[in-house]
């Protein structure tokens, strides 16, 4: 009984490494962005909801729901003018531009809101959980978590196999010269995905908030999960990017139920033992 | 008949004889500047030594053998704790315990080769940070090495050098001081060394094999290129220089914890800053990238974020504007190499 609390814990905690993933997921999938700053994209998201909580006193949820359209915006402008340029053959330069930008925004955030750590209260909700009897309780945000993830990415599915959009993503992913052959402005397509993937950082923004405190230095160690979720699951699947996500989780909270110093490196470990059987990932929907 | 003009295969220039010249006479000076610097100077030039020694290895693999690591912290973290655990557990002395943690940082690079090589491109640039993220926090579980928070290196340690007496009576300095002297040497050997090393392996046939690598690696293997023999030789060869780095490193520092010894930001984001400002997959690159990067730290610092800010938007700037660097530029403009790895046809006559 106490490892099948373990084992749910652990596939909750998927559910939210999944939100992390999922933006990134579609960014490396559709143009093989490698996005360091994803993780301090998510972090900024988790600034802009807290600002208007406190200076508009709006509820998280609201507060998020607000956020979206200016993350979505932010996303594309920065896709847009600054990504584009950087995208090849060659990773150095979104690799550089984006460990640039990582810290411009950890040091931006620094400035503006200080080192302190914040949390987005939600009252009772915070705490509250269902009883399923035999000592066993689930929290009803992380619950929450793991079913805004499955809705995440079943509607990033609908979109990406039933929408015109979605047929432009698979063929900007699948073959660049051919789709623009087809009048495809792949720079567009590009702009859009990242404030998609923006709007998904949001959603993931909202539930770091309030499931733990954040900072400005947090976002590089979500990066890394993120991405672990992403490789895991295989280039272009995001069903792949969940099971991905519940992995690590996974293997960090039986990590932790083991010694709690092991969580982290159990990730880790659960994430290179995958590649090093399967270096393309679980479920590869796309050629790398 | 006409003769055909025969041409041969060179890869000096004049510029470049010249330099190996100037630049042996350079070491000599530099080595004999604590006779007349100030302590300030020579721990500046500390830094900027091991950073350009990190910088000309980060370079090796990534800009010559496509190698774009983000996890080179792991070896810098590896070689400072090897160095404690050397000198503090078995007694031996500093600078005998720099070279040995080189070597077994290479001895350990063997088998991550085989988790990271499984990868490519992204993956690999990924796959190599999380491997560094393992050895930070396996090092965290080592209480003898001070855990989480870190341990110091005791003054009896650093006090009992090796030829430190003989600094101290021949520059008349105290302990402090003479360690300064002596760890300033042994970072210059390390900057000069791994410069030539990679000036040597760069313009063998070794380098030539990396080169093709880099620039499609399937191609380079049906030419007979054993790839994974190569990737694995250099990466090896740059896990020992950045081992005994990590280890001079910290003999300077004389404290270490893993969250600063495996850290991202300062092995691996600054140190790639450092190449790409300069000119990736040139030798002369890194020079001038290191020497940007402590300009505008010895200027700047002290704005603290602002400072940071700065630096992360000029990396971004200099990627978009110049993404050859500033040495690429001056290359391309001017058609110079120092330092040059590439083969050309000369005319006999020339």
């Amino acid at each position: 009984m106490l490892w099948l609390g373990t084992i749910i814990e652990g596939v909750l905690l998927g559910g939210l490494y999944a939100l992390f993933a999922a933006g990134l997921s579609l960014v490396f999938g559709i143009m093989r962005l490698v996005n360091l700053a994803h993780g301090d994209l998510i972090v900024l998201a988790a600034f802009a909801i807290l600002s208007l909580t406190t200076w508009l006193g709006f509820d998280p949820f609201l507060a998020a729901l607000l956020a979206m359209p200016v993350m979505f915006a932010a996303g594309f402008v920065l896709q847009y003018v600054l990504l584009n340029r950087t995208l090849g053959r060659d990773l150095l330069p979104p690799l550089l531009v984006t460990f640039g930008l990582s810290i411009v925004i950890q040091n931006g955030l620094l400035e503006v809101f200080t080192a302190d750590s914040r949390r987005l209260r939600l009252g009772a909700m915070e705490t509250a959980s269902i009883d399923l009897g035999g000592n066993l309780a689930i929290g009803v945000i992380p619950l929450l978590t793991l079913g805004s993830a499955l809705a995440v990415i079943l509607l990033l599915n609908l979109l990406f196999y039933r929408t015109a959009l979605g047929r432009a993503f698979r063929a900007t992913s699948d073959d660049l010269e051919i789709a623009q052959l087809m009048g495809i402005d792949h720079h567009r397509i590009y702009a859009i995905a990242m404030g998609i993937a923006m709007l998904v950082a949001t959603i993931a923004a909202l539930y770091l908030g309030i499931r733990a405190n954040f900072d400005p230095t947090i976002g590089p160690a979500r990066l890394i999960y993120a991405f672990e979720a992403v490789i895991i699951g295989g280039l272009g699947s995001l069903w792949g990017t969940l099971a991905g996500g519940v992995i690590i989780g996974l293997a960090q909270t039986v990590g932790a139920k083991i010694n709690p110093e092991w969580q982290i490196l159990a990730g880790h470990i659960a994430f290179l033992a995958v590649v090093v059987l399967r270096p393309r990932g679980l479920f590869p929907r796309a050629l790398d | 008949m006409m003769e055909p003009t025969r041409y041969r295969l060179a890869s000096n220039t004049r510029a470049s004889a010249f330099l190996a010249f100037s630049s042996i006479i350079l070491v000599l000076m530099l080595a004999a500047l604590p006779a007349v610097a100030g302590r300030g100077l020579i721990q500046d030039l500390i830094f900027v030594f091991y950073m350009l020694a990190l910088a000309q290895c980060w370079n090796l693999l990534a800009g010559y053998a496509g190698l774009v690591s983000v996890g080179q912290q792991a070896f810098v973290g590896l070689g400072g704790y090897l160095l404690f655990a050397l000198s503090i557990g078995s007694g031996i002395d500093p600078i005998a315990a720099v070279l040995l943690s080189g070597l077994i940082a290479a001895i350990f690079a063997v088998p991550t080769a085989f988790v990271v090589f499984r990868l490519r491109g992204p993956y690999f640039a990924i796959g190599s940070w999380v491997v560094a993220e393992v050895y930070r926090l396996v090092f965290a579980q080592f209480k003898q090495l001070g855990g989480g928070t870190g341990t110091s290196l005791p003054p009896s340690v650093t006090n009992e050098i090796f030829g430190i007496e003989w600094v101290k009576a021949a520059f008349d300095v105290r302990s402090p001081a003479a360690r300064d002297i002596i760890t300033y040497w042994i970072a210059l050997v390390l900057a000069a060394g791994v410069l030539w090393l990679a000036y040597l392996v760069l313009r063998s046939r070794y380098g030539l094999a990396l080169f093709a690598i880099r620039d499609s690696e399937t191609t380079a293997e049906s030419a007979g290129v054993d790839s994974f023999r190569t990737k694995l030789g250099v990466y090896v060869l740059v896990a020992a220089a950045t081992g005994m780095i990590g280890a001079l490193i910290y003999l300077q520092k004389a404290r270490i914890s893993p969250d600063a010894a495996f850290s991202v930001l300062d092995w691996s984001a600054y140190v790639i800053f450092v190449v790409i400002i300069g000119g990736v997959g040139t030798i002369e690159g890194p020079i001038i990238g290191v020497i940007v990067f402590y300009a505008l730290q010895h200027y700047l610092a002290d704005f603290g974020t602002w400072y940071l800010i700065l630096l992360g938007a000029l990396a971004v700037v200099t990627m978009l504007f110049a993404p050859k660097g500033i040495w690429g530029y001056v290359a391309q403009r001017y058609g110079v190499a120092l330092f040059p790895v590439r083969r050309v046809l000369v005319r006999p006559d020339e």
